[in-house]
């Protein structure tokens, strides 16, 4: 990544440390086993589009045999062990891909519109809000957007877009590009 | 603009999140089959001006395959179904002869 961390223009803009990452896949079969990662963080196991996070850890919903759990990097070893040990037998799997993705946050009171900016999904408070996670295009690129408990946005594509998704946030967020989407104009 | 819903995920996915993956339910024809039927499965395509069945891929969202039900001159969706199936369910023929009278597309039609 370049050298900038954070950048504030019409929202706040920051490249978020690495985080723990498991991708976890199965089918129906392996739910039991795959329901391991909701115990181990003391969280729900996510529905269709959902997020259940606790602090700096969660379950994200990627797809119907897909979900992603986000832990501290020193969890990683001891949640791998326990999962794979729990799935055992299933046509299903838990990697440690914490290299594989990068995180961003967006914060502020235009955090909402400078995604709206970049990504075809309907960001209107009553249709996207804390608990939901989406898949999505960020420009060009693949990524997934989901909102924390404090109403600030946390962004993951793949590592090497990384500075493409940063600049394309930074661009969204460029100070006076504010379109009042879902804002009233001040004055 | 079209927006499809996706039947795996729910989620309204505007075109740009979705990769077409061309004509929908080609019978493959493999060994052993006549060159004329080999070529067909490669080659033969509708290109219809109006009702159309194809396959899309929900490629930046849940990754999943379906089938949709569109008019090629209008871009009107007249539904989505899911991709384990080898033709397209009762209730979108029945969406269909309702607002496209007379239709047909390949062996399917109004009846
Ligand atoms: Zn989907």
């Amino acid at each position: 990544m370049a050298e900038t961390r954070e950048y504030k223009g019409i929202a706040l803009i920051r490249a978020e440390p690495p985080c723990g990452m498991i991708t976890l896949r199965g089918g129906p079969d392996a739910a039991k086993g795959l329901a391991t990662a909701g115990k181990r963080l003391g969280v729900k196991m996510p529905g269709p589009l959902g997020a259940e996070l606790k602090d700096d850890r969660g379950l994200l919903w990627m797809s119907p045999d897909e979900v992603l759990m986000l832990c501290p990097a020193e969890d990683v070893p001891d949640h791998l062990d326990a999962l794979r040990g729990a799935l055992k037998g299933h046509h299903a799997m838990a990697v440690d891909t914490s290299d594989m993705r990068v995180r961003f946050s967006v914060s502020g009171a235009h955090a909402r519109e400078v995604l709206a900016k970049l990504c075809p999904l309907d960001l209107a408070p009553d249709r996207f809000g804390p608990g939901h996670v989406r898949r999505t295009r960020l420009g060009q690129v693949a990524a997934a957007i989901w909102m924390r408990g404090d109403g600030a946005f946390e962004v993951i594509c793949f590592r090497s877009v990384g500075q493409y998704v940063l600049d394309l946030l930074q661009v969204a967020a460029a100070p006076g590009s504010e379109v009042h989407l879902f804002s009233q104009p001040v004055g | 603009m079209l927006t499809f819903r996706c039947p795996v995920c729910g989620v309204d996915a505007e075109e740009t999140e979705l990769s077409p993956g061309g004509e929908a339910h080609l019978k493959r024809y493999g060994p052993g089959s006549s060159d004329e039927d080999f070529s067909g499965y490669l080659f033969q395509r509708e290109n219809p001006r109006g009702v159309h069945f194809e396959r899309w891929r929900h490629a930046y969202g849940c990754g999943k395959w379906f089938h949709a039900a569109r008019c090629t001159q209008t871009l009107e969706v007249f539904g989505t179904y899911p991709a384990q199936t080898t033709e397209p369910p009762q209730e979108i023929l029945d969406t269909i002869t309702k607002k496209r009278p007379g239709w047909t597309w390949r062996e399917l039609g109004a009846k």
